[in-house]
């Protein structure tokens, strides 16, 4: 395309533009955690690695961060494991009332994190009797893994599935008529062909619980502080401001080759695009 | 072109499918796929299963592969009953019409599969689909994707990575379906030279009759499920056995009762080419039927032309019996739309043709022109 010299200077203005927008919120939280006063002043009076050292000897933050990271570190193997299942059997088998199952499985993912939380906070509560006996969920750890695991298994099983879709149903066939048993169509065709999509499905979901904060909030109860939790708890305390944009800077950053990951694993590497 | 040496009957069968019927669906609600399919296909045969869509040539493929099983009926290998057995412990190697090619390997690691999975070494087996891409040309694309090849490179790298396992029967599920023309017709030759070498063999799934016609040795003819007709392509061109194969195969005038009743006094459907008419100038020839008709349409073919003709009552009036005629362009003197034509075709090439199912079959027009470029071998 052929562009007057004055458009693509303007062009150029305003994806800069629009990249700045993006990534000064960012780039100011960065520098802030560096920063000697302990107010949101800007420019930074100096530059200290104070903070970054108290954030992981106070007990809160780093409390916080691990808790956040076995949350989500579970109820991603959770999802992977139930996502790649329900996806397998989707693709693999026709009964009855397929689609409604299909639809059910998304579901949680579109519908606004309150209704989920309050209907996971009302059941975890609950007493259940089932006659022979009752039991109550209660609140904790494994509350969140399983208030989290509902929606990661739709990250999960939406990757899958898609893989699953755009593959040829034949190359399954082919494997057999080449001679490979089930177990060898597996290991040399199945797998390798929804692998990335799995590592794609598992970063996604894993980010995906590391930083939610409504179902969190109804699901934790009150012994069980994720790293989410805590900052909006401590945002509004001044003292503790420049510990939260550590925080907020390690996640960035922690969050960054993750991310980059996930879309080379998702858009093409050429796999699963049929023939 | 003599007949072809390679007949079932004079050679060990290397298939043979017996009683053969395939039910898709539930009770209440059947399929009958396939229906009582009684074949032999030689040793060393190039064999087609032709039919319209729908007629079954597929699930019978696909029996025989062993990715169904049948309903009733047998399948033996050389002999052996296979029916029961699973894909991967049959000697049999498939070419899917989308080929099927893994997209997470390379060309080469495709040919490898069969023999890989089958426990051959390394080295012998690099060495072997080497050897097998060079015979289709493939040999400097062994390291792309399969997502980086053409149509016609795809198809190849199919027929290599099953024909490098050496299987005692080759499946192709129409193989050139998704090609261009040009490229079909420079494929049907190299598969044809690829089956002389190797002496495989072939069992080819096809709709389109000229392509089966073409590079058979011998064909069945499938219509709903069940087959109307096994001979040589010769066979099955000159002598239509039934109305359906007539009509399908190449293009046919079908004489109805009535019709053939009054020509051939004989009260029974009649199949007739168009190519064997020819105009009448002068004289009637000794042996030749002769009619009389008019002109309502002509199609200029290049070295051919197409007249449709209605034809008349003895007593002059017309009679709604329709008739295609293919003539040399060059003989088309005196002849004018809506004038008086009158043709006739040596006795001997009407042919008594047994009706199936008048309702459905696709030859209760005499004046079908689906003609494909089908040539009478
Ligand atoms: N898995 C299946 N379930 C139900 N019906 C099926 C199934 N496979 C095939 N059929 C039906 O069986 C009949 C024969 O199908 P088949 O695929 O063998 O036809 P075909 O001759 O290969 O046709 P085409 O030239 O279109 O490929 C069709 O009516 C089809 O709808
Ligand atoms: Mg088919």
């Amino acid at each position: 395309m052929n562009l007057s010299r004055a458009a693509r200077w303007v062009l150029r203005g305003a994806t800069w533009l629009g990249l700045a927008f993006l990534y000064t919120p960012l780039i100011v939280v960065a520098v802030l955690s560096f920063n000697t006063a302990t107010s949101l002043s800007w420019p930074p009076k100096g530059l200290t690695l104070d903070w970054w050292r108290k954030a992981w000897k106070v007990d809160g933050p780093s409390d916080a961060l691990v808790n956040s990271l076995q949350v989500a570190v579970v109820a991603t193997i959770i999802a992977l494991l139930l996502g790649t299942l329900a996806a397998f059997a989707m693709q693999r088998f026709t009964f009855f009332g397929r689609s409604s199952l299909s639809f059910l499985l998304v579901l949680p993912i579109a519908l606004p994190g309150i209704v989920t939380a309050v209907a996971l906070q009302n059941s975890f509560s609950r007493t259940i009797d089932l006659g022979l006996f009752e039991f109550r969920i209660g609140f904790g750890f494994h509350s969140l893994v399983i208030a989290h695991a509902t929606f990661c298994v739709v990250v999960a099983y939406n990757n899958v599935i898609a893989r699953l879709r755009r593959s040829s149903a034949n190359l399954l066939e082919a494997s057999a008529d080449l001679g490979a048993h089930a177990s060898q169509t597996f290991r040399l065709v199945t797998f390798p062909l929804v692998r990335s999509a799995l590592l794609a499905g598992g970063i996604l979901a894993f980010a995906l619980s590391f930083d939610e904060i409504i179902v969190t909030t109804f699901t934790a109860g009150s012994g069980f502080e994720t790293l989410p939790q805590w900052i909006f708890a401590n945002i509004s305390r001044p003292n503790n401001v420049p510990l939260v944009n550590v925080m907020a800077t390690f996640v960035m950053l922690v969050s960054i080759p993750l991310a980059w990951m996930a879309q080379r694993l998702s858009d093409g590497d050429g796999i699963g695009t049929g023939r | 072109m003599g007949e072809s040496t390679i007949t079932g009957a004079r050679i060990r069968p290397a298939v043979q499918l017996v009683g053969l019927r395939k039910v898709f669906g539930t009770a209440a609600n059947e399929v009958v796929a396939v229906d009582d399919v009684h074949l032999e296909i030689g040793e060393g045969e190039f064999f087609s299963l032709l039919g319209p869509s729908g007629s079954g040539k597929t699930t019978v493929l696909r029996m025989i592969a062993g990715f169904e099983l049948p309903s009733a009926g047998a399948i033996l290998l050389e002999g052996q009953d296979v029916t029961r057995l699973a894909p991967y412990d049959r000697d049999v190697n498939t070419v899917f019409q989308d080929y099927a090619l893994f997209p997470h390997l390379s060309v080469h690691e495709n040919v490898e599969y069969g023999l890989k999975v089958k426990g051959v070494k390394k080295t012998e087996r690099r060495r072997r689909a080497g050897e097998m891409l060079e015979s289709v040309r493939l040999a400097q694309l062994g390291s792309r994707r399969p997502s980086q090849l053409s149509g016609g490179q795809r198809q190849r790298v199919a027929l290599a990575r099953a024909l490098v396992n050496q299987p005692k029967v080759l499946l192709l599920d129409e193989p050139l379906g998704a090609l261009d023309l040009k490229l079909r017709e420079e494929l049907q030759v190299e598969l044809k030279q690829v089956q002389r070498e190797v002496g495989i063999t072939f069992v080819f799934v096809t709709h389109d009759q000229g392509e089966a016609l073409s590079m058979s040795n011998r064909i069945a003819v499938f219509n709903h499920g069940r087959i109307e007709q096994v001979g040589s392509p010769r066979d099955i061109y000159d002598h239509p056995s039934t109305s359906f194969v007539a009509g399908f195969v190449g293009t046919s005038n079908l004489l109805n009762a009535a019709l053939s009743h009054r020509l051939f006094g004989v009260d029974a459907v009649h199949s007739l080419r168009p190519e064997r008419i020819r105009l009448v100038h002068a004289e009637v020839a000794d042996g030749e039927t002769c009619v009389s008709g008019t002109v309502t349409d002509i199609q200029y073919l290049g070295a051919d032309c197409r007249l449709r003709v209605t034809l008349d009552n003895v007593d002059g009036t017309t009679s709604g019996d329709r008739m295609l005629a293919t003539v040399a362009s060059d003989g088309l003197v005196g002849v004018a739309l809506g004038g008086p034509v009158r043709l006739a075709w040596p006795r001997f090439a009407a042919y008594t043709v047994s009706s199936t199912d008048p309702t459905t079959d696709q030859t209760t027009d005499p004046m079908r022109v689906d003609f494909t470029g089908g040539t009478p071998p």
